[in-house]
């Protein structure tokens, strides 16, 4: 194709298209301006995207004079860690069982995993049944329920299935076992597979407030940063939720609730940035590949 | 990639069936069911533990749905329980506080459907046509963004937006829009608006992902052959862009409009206020105060069973209406 000139539609497009950038990136730059402004100032209004009384306060008061924050901050790190990898062994060890065609359980258990791609037993049910399994304010209430899904094991999977059998054979005539198999040659070869999912867990571990809220309300020590954020927005909004403590607590110090939320929303945000590069990476792959089974 | 669609596809060894009557029928390497097994000790030991959790995670709940028959009681635990047929259904017909979820959940379920449909189409079409490249890789990277972010997140930045000193109520304060600023959270009547607005924001650039990579695989002939006869860059999108992406819009929709009662509560929860509940009280946030938050159990696995049954209804409806056009349906 010969380079074409650039025309009045093209101009059209990219201020279009400069819109959609200002209007992606403008609420995350406020809310980083005011998380960095004085809180005092704050409430004069009129922030924008750079902080007019520049300090670091909002973020000493989290990192520094809240105990509560600083623990929640290491709660949401321990469980999208131990999540993350706990549910990335689950999902590769059954993938890797679903793609040995010669395994004598496979179609069942093949069968067993799809079904519940379409049921789906609703909120009460399973959390009837976490009460019941004595899940209720257990930190394994952020790993246990969440170990295995069946589009990642399927996604995983089919990648499995396109690494040559010679591979795999040749060990075997060595004298390797099946386990030995997965780790030292399937495992390897699987890596770009593994670093998808993986990041789609972590980012599905760190984001999640609900099973906090539902499960792990009533032990402090098991609040996440996603979770006190949530306390926070559900109090300065007008509701009277049944979560009792006020804002109250937050307010020690020269800081308001507002820049808090704000530096709390930043912190909740950077570490998403922070593996984007990687997810920009892979997830292009890992969508397609989702698109071509269903 | 694509050849073993679905796990279940019969493939290589047969099961068990017929293990004993075969006797050397089959191709060499036939042991007995048993023998085999044996061999496959790591593998069963790697699969089984993950599939007793499938079982009690993932099919254990669905059992539950007995509870919506019975009056359940925890302390009777799941079999002592009364019968009572189908007085939780009856009761629920009954509610009018249902109804007005169900408008809810259907409302904010078909705007969002419309508008992120309609928003990641035409964020993809302008994508596809841009001819800066650079600069296009920086926008699509840049519009993913808030599909990370957690709802949580989100939640505090259309409030920030939204807030009296906000943004938004600055701009249209100084445009003469507005005389002061407005509460925009204290209003019922612009709740749905608001949820529809933040979900486009969230998801249109990674909506957008499929659409453009159906973009990508249209053969250019077509649009040289189009440029030969004339057309104009509207036109090609008009004419060859849209109408090659058309199955995929159909798939798509198919399988949304299944999802239209499945719209979750996490939008309603937390952007939602006692001022607004009347607009904001969704099918899920209706079981989840009910049915947890009153201890009706029963009451709130029966709802559950209606968005099933109505979640089926619907993709039923939606197939059928595609197969009727005569486009990819999805089943």
């Amino acid at each position: 194709m010969k380079k074409q000139k650039v025309t009045a539609f093209d101009i059209v497009l990219l201020v279009f298209m400069v819109g959609v950038v200002v209007v992606t990136l403008y609420p995350f730059l406020n809310i980083l301006a005011i998380s960095l402004n004085d809180a005092t100032d704050t409430t004069r209004g009129g922030l924008h995207i750079y902080p007019r009384e520049f300090t670091w306060a909002n973020y000493s008061q989290i990192f520094g004079g809240n105990d509560r924050l600083l623990s929640a901050f290491g709660m949401s790190v321990l469980r999208t860690v131990v999540g993350t990898i706990t549910g990335i062994l689950a999902s590769t060890m059954l993938a890797y069982t679903l793609s040995r065609r010669d395994f004598v359980f496979n179609n069942l258990f093949s069968f067993i995993l799809v079904i519940t791609m379409f049921i789906s037993g609703g909120l009460i049910p399973e959390f009837l049944l976490i009460r019941e399994l004595g899940l209720m304010n257990n930190f394994l209430v952020y790993i246990l329920p969440l170990l295995l899904n069946a589009f990642n094991v399927i996604v995983i999977r089919s990648f499995m299935d396109n690494i040559p059998m010679a591979l795999t054979e040749s060990a075997k005539i060595d004298g390797a076992n099946d386990f030995t198999i997965f780790w030292k040659i399937v495992i390897p070869l699987s890596l770009p597979v593994i670093a998808t999912v993986s990041l789609f867990l972590a980012v599905g571990q760190w984001n999640n407030w609900f099973d906090t809220y539902l499960y792990a309300r009533g032990n402090a020590n098991l609040s996440t940063l996603q979770f006190e954020l949530m306390k926070i927005l559900d109090n300065t909004q007008l509701s009277s939720g049944d979560i009792t403590s006020g804002n109250a607590e937050y307010v020690a110090g020269q800081t308001n609730p507002q820049s808090i939320q704000m530096a709390i929303t930043i912190i909740a945000t950077v570490p998403i940035l922070m593996v984007y590069p990687f997810l920009q990476r892979y997830f292009v792959t890992g969508l397609t590949l989702g698109a071509v089974k269903s | 990639m694509s050849k073993n669609l679905t796990p279940v596809t019969p493939r290589g060894a047969p099961l068990v069936r017929g293990n004993k009557s075969h006797k050397n029928t089959y191709a060499p390497r036939k042991k007995s069911f048993w023998k085999r097994l044996m061999n496959q000790k790591a593998l069963l030991l790697m699969s089984l533990p993950f599939v007793i959790w499938l079982i009690v995670f993932r099919y254990i709940p669905v059992l539950g749905w007995i509870m919506a028959f019975q009056d359940y009681k925890p302390q009777n635990g799941f079999l002592g329980n009364e019968w009572v047929g189908l007085k939780h259904f009856r009761d629920l017909f009954n509610e009018p506080i249902f109804y007005r979820a169900l408008e809810n959940t259907i409302g904010m379920g078909l705007l969002g459907l419309v508008f992120g449909t309609i928003s990641a189409i035409l964020f993809a079409l302008m994508l596809n046509e841009m001819r800066f490249i650079r600069f296009k890789k920086i926008t699509q990277t840049i519009s993913y963004l808030p599909h990370f972010v957690s709802w949580v997140i989100v939640a505090n930045i259309v409030t920030t937006m939204l807030s009296l000193e906000g943004p938004i109520n600055d701009l249209l304060t100084s445009l003469g829009i507005f005389d002061g600023p407005l509460n925009f959270m204290a209003q019922p009547n612009l709740f749905w608006g608001i949820v529809t607005s933040a979900e486009v924001w969230k998801s249109t650039g990674w909506n957008a992902i499929i659409y453009f990579a159906a973009m990508a695989g249209i053969d250019p002939q077509l649009y040289e052959a189009a440029k030969v006869d004339g057309a104009s860059r509207v036109r090609q999108m008009w004419h060859i862009t849209l109408p090659s992406i058309r199955a995929v819009i159909i798939v798509l929709l198919i399988l949304s409009i299944g999802n239209l009662i499945n719209i979750g509560f996490e939008k309603q929860m937390l952007l939602g206020n006692n001022i607004v509940t009347d607009k904001a009280i969704v099918i899920d946030l209706y079981a989840l105060n009910y049915g947890i938050g009153m201890f009706r159990y029963s009451f709130g696995t029966a709802i559950g069973i209606f968005k099933s049954v109505v979640s089926v209804i619907l993709i039923l409806i939606a197939n059928g209406f595609a197969k009727r056009i005569g486009e990819g349906r999805v089943f």
